[in-house]
C-alpha cells in the first residue's frame, strides 16, 4: 500500500483504450485517500482472461465536487468518492 | 425452440408489456446451446435464478433496523458490513469487501454506479431500472442535488452530500436516519420503515404516520 | 477525446430519469443466471463480461436494455474463447 488515509492524491491523466474501472471525470484530479480497502485482482488484465496478477490496492478517494465539476450548482461542502486503484493514483503532496 | 417466429421483429426494442424482445428467444438458444456442449449445468442456471428471485431490500432493512437499535451492532456494520451481514445470517453476496455508509443529521450518502451497475444484490435483491439508466449514472455525480430533488428529497443547505461511485470491487450500502417518533417501534416495525431507495440515498425512510407500501413491487418468481 | 460509451458520469443528459418499477421477465433472470453459471464454470470473469457490453457499438448500447447488453457481451465473449462458434445462436434460431 503505497498511500495512506489522508494523504492528497492525484488521478492519472491517462488515456487508457482498454477495460479500466477510472472513470473519465476524475482524470487529471485531486482528492484525499479516504479508507484504504484492500487489494484486488487488476481488472485491466482480468477483462482479456488473465488471473489479474499482481493484485493492485484499491482506495476510497474523496473529492470536494467543486474540483470535479468547474460549475457545481450544489453546496461547497459536497463530496465526490470513488474507488481508485493505486496504479491510477500519484503523490500530490 | 418458442418464440423465434418473432425473432425478426423486436430487435433492440425495450420490453413491451405482455410480448418479449428478441433477445428473449435468444437467451433461450444460448443457454440450450451451452447446456448442450456441457460448459454449464442445468442445475446451476436454476440455482442462480432461484437465488436471484430470492434476495430483496428486506436483508438490507434487517441490517439498518439492528443498527438503529443496537450501537455496538452500527459500530460493527460501519467497520466491516460484510461480517455484519453475516452476523445477522444473512447472505453479503460475492463482494469481499461491504461498506455501510451513515446518514447523519449533517451528511448524506448518495450511491450510484457510473460505470455500469455496481449495487449489493445480495442485500437489496435487483437494482431498480433507474439505477441501471444512463440519465441517472450521468447526473447522479455531476448534478446530485438535482437528482435528489427529482426524487423528491430536498436537502438542507448544511448537510454535506456525499456521492459514492462503486466504481471496482467494493458494493456500498447506506444506513438512512431513524425517523423521529419511532422510539416505541421494535425491530421487526422498524426495519418496515427502511425502503430500497433509502439505502441507495434517493430517500429518507418512511415516517410511521405516512406509511405506505414498500416502493419496490414484491418480487415472485 | 470522447469518452467511451459506458463512462457516463457528467454526460449532459437533460432526460429525466424514468422512475417506473418493473419485475424481471424470464428472461431477463435466465440471462443473469447464465452469467452466473459461466462465472461458476470459469468459462468468463465479471470483467470480461463488463469488457464485452463496453465493446458495444455505442448506437447498440444506447438503445440496448441491461441484459440485452449481458447478451451481447455472453456472445462476444464466448465466441472470442472459442466456446461458441461465430453465427452460432443464429443459426439455432433459425432452425
Amino acid at each position: 500500500m503505497r498511500y495512506r488515509t489522508g494523504q492528497r492524491v492525484r488521478v492519472d491523466s491517462r488515456t487508457h483504450q482498454g477495460h479500466h474501472r477510472t472513470p473519465g471525470y476524475l482524470k487529471g484530479k485531486t482528492g484525499t485517500i479516504e479508507r484504504v480497502h484492500a487489494s484486488f485482482p487488476n481488472p485491466e488484465t482480468c477483462a482479456y482472461g488473465a488471473d489479474g496478477s499482481p493484485k493492485q490496492p484499491l482506495y476510497l478517494v474523496g473529492f470536494a465536487q467543486r474540483d470535479v465539476w468547474p460549475g457545481y450548482s450544489g453546496r461547497g461542502a459536497d463530496r465526490l468518492y470513488a474507488d481508485v486503484f493505486e496504479h491510477w493514483l500519484e503523490d500530490a503532496e | 425452440m418458442t418464440g423465434h417466429d418473432h425473432e425478426h421483429e423486436h430487435a433492440h426494442t425495450p420490453i413491451a408489456s405482455g410480448d418479449e424482445p428478441a433477445a428473449a428467444a435468444r437467451v433461450r438458444a444460448l443457454e440450450e446451446l451451452l447446456v448442450e456442449k456441457g460448459a454449464i449445468r442445468v442445475e446451476d442456471v436454476r440455482q442462480r435464478i432461484d437465488w436471484l428471485v430470492s434476495r430483496s431490500p428486506a436483508d438490507g432493512a434487517r441490517l439498518v433496523a439492528r443498527a438503529w437499535i443496537d450501537p455496538e451492532f452500527k459500530e460493527r456494520l460501519l467497520a466491516d458490513a460484510r461480517s455484519a451481514a453475516l452476523e445477522l445470517g444473512l447472505d453479503p453476496g460475492p463482494s469481499p469487501v461491504v461498506v455501510a455508509l451513515e446518514n447523519t443529521a449533517t451528511v448524506h450518502h448518495l450511491v450510484v454506479c457510473t460505470l455500469c451497475s455496481c449495487y449489493p444484490k445480495a442485500l437489496l435483491g435487483p437494482p431498480p431500472d433507474w439505477y441501471k439508466s444512463l440519465p441517472y449514472r450521468s447526473r447522479a455525480v455531476s448534478d446530485p442535488r438535482g437528482v435528489l430533488a427529482e426524487f423528491g428529497v430536498a436537502l438542507a443547505d448544511d448537510v454535506e452530500l456525499r456521492v459514492v461511485d462503486s466504481t471496482a470491487d467494493i458494493r456500498y450500502l447506506v444506513i438512512p436516519r431513524r425517523p423521529a417518533g419511532t422510539e416505541a417501534l421494535d425491530e421487526e416495525e422498524l426495519s418496515a420503515l427502511v425502503t430500497r431507495d433509502s439505502m441507495i440515498g434517493v430517500a429518507h425512510a418512511s415516517r410511521v404516520e405516512t406509511m405506505s407500501p414498500p416502493a419496490y413491487p414484491p418480487f415472485s418468481s | 477525446m470522447d469518452p467511451a460509451v459506458h463512462d457516463r458520469g457528467g454526460w449532459p443528459i437533460d432526460a429525466p430519469i424514468d422512475r417506473s418499477e418493473h419485475e424481471l421477465a424470464d428472461w431477463e433472470l435466465l440471462a443473469d443466471a447464465l452469467v452466473g453459471a459461466l462465472l461458476r464454470r470459469r468459462l468468463m470473469n465479471v470483467d470480461e463480461l463488463r469488457r464485452g457490453i463496453e465493446s458495444m457499438p455505442p448506437e447498440d448500447y444506447e438503445h440496448a436494455s441491461y441484459y440485452e447488453r449481458w447478451l451481447h457481451s455472453m456472445e462476444t465473449i464466448l465466441t472470442e474463447k472459442g466456446v461458441l462458434e461465430p453465427g452460432e445462436v443464429d443459426r439455432r434460431l433459425a432452425t
